[in-house]
């Protein structure tokens, strides 16, 4: 009991250490600590828990995450439940009242959104789905503008003497971003009205904003990996419906995407999906760009 | 004038509608979130389940075999939900059916702090001591169907307490955390509720750390001691008679180190994974056993007990859905008393057999709310080898849950 004791004074002792200056922001993907970046600057320090490589939905909920989020003064995720398998527990052993559900340091992107595909009928049979619609907003680069401003707001909650380099972060990024999405438009003007088969619906809001459609996903039901049947009636779907290209991200398994491509000769794409996700795709200016750009070439092929 | 008052009339009638229907949304929207998880198994056994035993261990808790054939398992129904903005609260009802009677038990009922700052948490109520690694699992969430060996011996399957946790978090990129447990001592293997109801103590240190993008890791050691007074473990009724209930009294201390490492491709799990996990555990038990029912005289011997256990298991996605999985398990009981027989009698005489037990496991996940398993066993607990088989599924309906690492 006395090396309890004297253990538990140590460990007191560390605690009362000053604090970094830096806000500690905790991002549960690589383009929510992109976007931080972008906004915070100097003035913050970007943790991402995930890249672009590792599949959001079933990440573990490893210690040296629960460490990382300790330390956070805001934690910034996707949220509408594309992390309910592991945020929640995150949050419950990080001992971090901050970061916890109505705090200024609960930041979830989702929220500051309209979401698509918001379902009418919750049940299960459906597949993996979310109850506040498709989570995967990020791709949609006006959605993005709109996140920013409530991120600049919240930054400068949490971090009010800052306010002014906040501000002046986010009219720059605002600026670069217009002219940026006037020029995506413009390149992508050949995508309008095509069509896609793809891996999972991770592609809603990037499909929503280049007026393009998906007409089939490898996966029979969202969160289900593809089965051989289902690619087997795929094949067939695309012999009466074409469509100009099969999508999947860096962290779904290449071979279904591959398969059909192969069968149909649809030209498969992996594209970045996040940042991080190609050598081109460093930034969220880089995501968009090579995104665009490959689709663009497929189409070509 | 009329038709202005009618519409007054309506329009108060909608506006009341609508609230009470706003309030009753309102309401609903408050509600904790709700799990079900139901689970089902067949079993087939070489030996008679009924005959099973461990020698050199007092059994007690949950420890013992499924019965042998269709059987429903442990149904769990969760509810949890933030309280306010200082606590988080959870309620865990085991369902369980056990010779023909539908038994409830409280599995967990707590309520734990939301980050009281530096670090520190409270967790007050019932709940499963973060003594070892597994123990703080559901036995929904375990690899295998059953629990290892050593906590089916030295914890009737899990160590659940009544009290509270401190636990420290410390802030640091390494993840460090210490805590201390304050309980009852009234289960399973405490007893008697001794110390005016403090009768259990715990300590437990966790380390944890990635390696890489692939690697992550984690590494346990804690220690849980009681003041144990009448332990009751299952008793043998000769002849038909009043059984005679082995029943502990004295002190008890466990020691337990865990390692956990988990591999995937890149940190991407849905694709790939690996787990291993290590557990050993050390019991020193130091008192009297009686024989309750026995005599009169009542048969008594003193006892001193060291007993040992772990257990090594891999678990291996190789794709999506699939995993495949293997375990083994050792013991050995080493116990001495003043009255051979009585140890004998009270299940504390090691027989001369170290038990062991090697498991095969293979399962399939529709998705992540189902999974069907089937699962091998050599079974040496005691000096008849049991070949035991069990298909299995657990499902879990309502909220999406959370697993720990």
């Amino acid at each position: 009991m006395r090396t309890l004791r004297s253990l538990l004074v140590a460990c007191l002792l560390v605690v009362a250490l000053p604090s970094q200056a830096a806000l500690q922001v905790f991002a549960c993907e690589p383009e929510w600590a992109s976007l931080s970046e972008e906004l915070g600057g100097e003035k913050v320090k970007v943790y991402s828990a995930t890249t672009a490589k590792q599949d959001v939905h079933s990440i573990q909920a490893r210690p040296s995450l629960i460490a990382k989020m300790h330390k956070a003064d805001l934690v910034i995720c996707t949220g509408a439940e594309l992390e309910a398998g592991w945020l929640p527990l995150l949050l419950q052993r990080a001992s971090n009242r901050k970061v916890q559900p109505g705090q200024p340091g609960y930041f979830m992107a989702a929220e500051q959104v309209e979401r698509l595909d918001v379902p009418q009928v919750l049940d299960r049979s459906m597949g993996d789905i979310h109850s506040g619609g498709n989570p995967h907003i990020h791709l949609d680069p006006h959605r993005l503008q709109k996140i920013a401003k409530s991120l600049t707001q919240r930054l400068t909650q949490i971090d009010t003497t800052n306010k002014t380099y906040y501000q002046d972060r986010l009219n720059d990024f605002q600026t670069r971003w217009k002219i940026a999405i006037q020029r995506w438009q413009q390149q992508a003007k050949p995508l309008k009205g095509l069509t896609v088969v793809a891996h999972h619906k991770d592609w809603r809001y990037l499909l929503d904003w280049l007026d393009m459609q998906a007409v089939a996903t490898l996966e029979p039901k969202p969160g289900l990996p593809p089965n051989p049947s289902h690619l087997a009636s795929l094949k067939k779907q695309m012999d009466k419906q074409r469509a100009t290209m099969i999508l999947r991200t860096g962290y779904q398994q290449a071979r279904p995407s591959e398969w059909l491509s192969d069968k149909t000769g649809i030209p498969a794409v992996q594209l970045p999906y996040t940042v991080g996700g190609s050598n081109a795709a460093g930034d969220l200016f880089g995501l968009f760009e090579d995104t665009l750009a490959l689709m663009l070439k497929a189409i070509k092929q | 004038m009329n038709k202005v008052f009618q519409l007054c009339a309506a329009t108060l009638a909608v506006c009341a509608y609508s609230s009470i229907a706003t309030a009753q949304q309102a309401n609903n929207s408050m509600n904790p979130a709700i799990s079900m998880v139901l689970q089902g198994q067949y079993a087939d056994y070489k030996e008679d389940p009924e005959a099973y035993e461990l020698p050199g261990f007092m059994l007690g808790g949950e420890a013992g075999l499924a019965e042998a054939g269709f059987g429903i398992g442990h149904g769990e129904l969760v509810m949890s939900s933030n309280i306010d903005d200082m606590y988080f609260g959870k309620l865990t009802l085991a369902i369980a059916e056990h010779e023909g009677a539908t038994e409830m038990e409280l599995e967990e009922a707590y309520i734990e702090t939301l980050g009281l700052g530096s670090g520190l948490t409270v967790k007050a109520g019932r709940f499963f001591s973060s003594v070892g690694y597994l123990n703080s699992q559901h036995a929904h969430a375990w690899n295998f169907v059953d629990a290892p060996l050593v906590y089916r011996a030295l914890f009737g399957n899990q160590l659940i307490d009544d009290g509270i946790q401190l636990r420290w978090l410390a802030p640091t990129d390494i993840f460090f955390q210490v805590g201390v447990e304050i309980g009852r001592g009234e289960r399973f293997p405490a007893g008697g509720a001794s110390d005016e109801g403090k009768g259990s103590k715990a300590l437990f240190i966790e380390l944890g750390g990635d390696v890489g993008l692939s690697h992550s890791w984690q590494l346990g050691l804690s220690h849980w001691s009681a003041e144990v007074a009448d332990r009751q473990s299952g008793g043998d009724a000769h002849d038909g008679g009043v059984a005679e209930i082995p029943t502990f009294t004295g002190d008890s201390d466990v020691t337990a180190l865990d390692i956990v490492w988990k591999w995937a491709p890149d940190g991407n799990y849905s694709q790939r994974n690996f787990k291993l996990q290590f557990e050993y555990f050390k019991r020193n038990e130091d008192g009297n056993v009686n024989l309750e029912n026995s005599g009169p005289p009542i048969e008594m011997t003193s006892y001193k007990g060291e007993q040992t256990g772990w257990y090594a298991q891999a678990i291996y996605q190789f794709m999506p859905q699939w995993r495949v999985g293997v375990r083994y398990d050792s013991l050995e009981a080493d116990n001495t008393g003043s009255d051979v027989d009585v140890l004998s009698e009270a299940g504390l005489d090691n027989k001369g057999h170290k038990p062991e037990r090697s498991s095969f496991m293979f399962d399939y996940a529709h998705s992540e709310f189902s999974l069907v398993r089937l699962q091998f066993n050599r079974d040496e607990s005691y000096e008849n080898t049991d070949r035991q088989i069990y298909l299995q599924y657990v499902v879990s309906l309502g909220a999406h849950g959370a697993h720990q690492f």
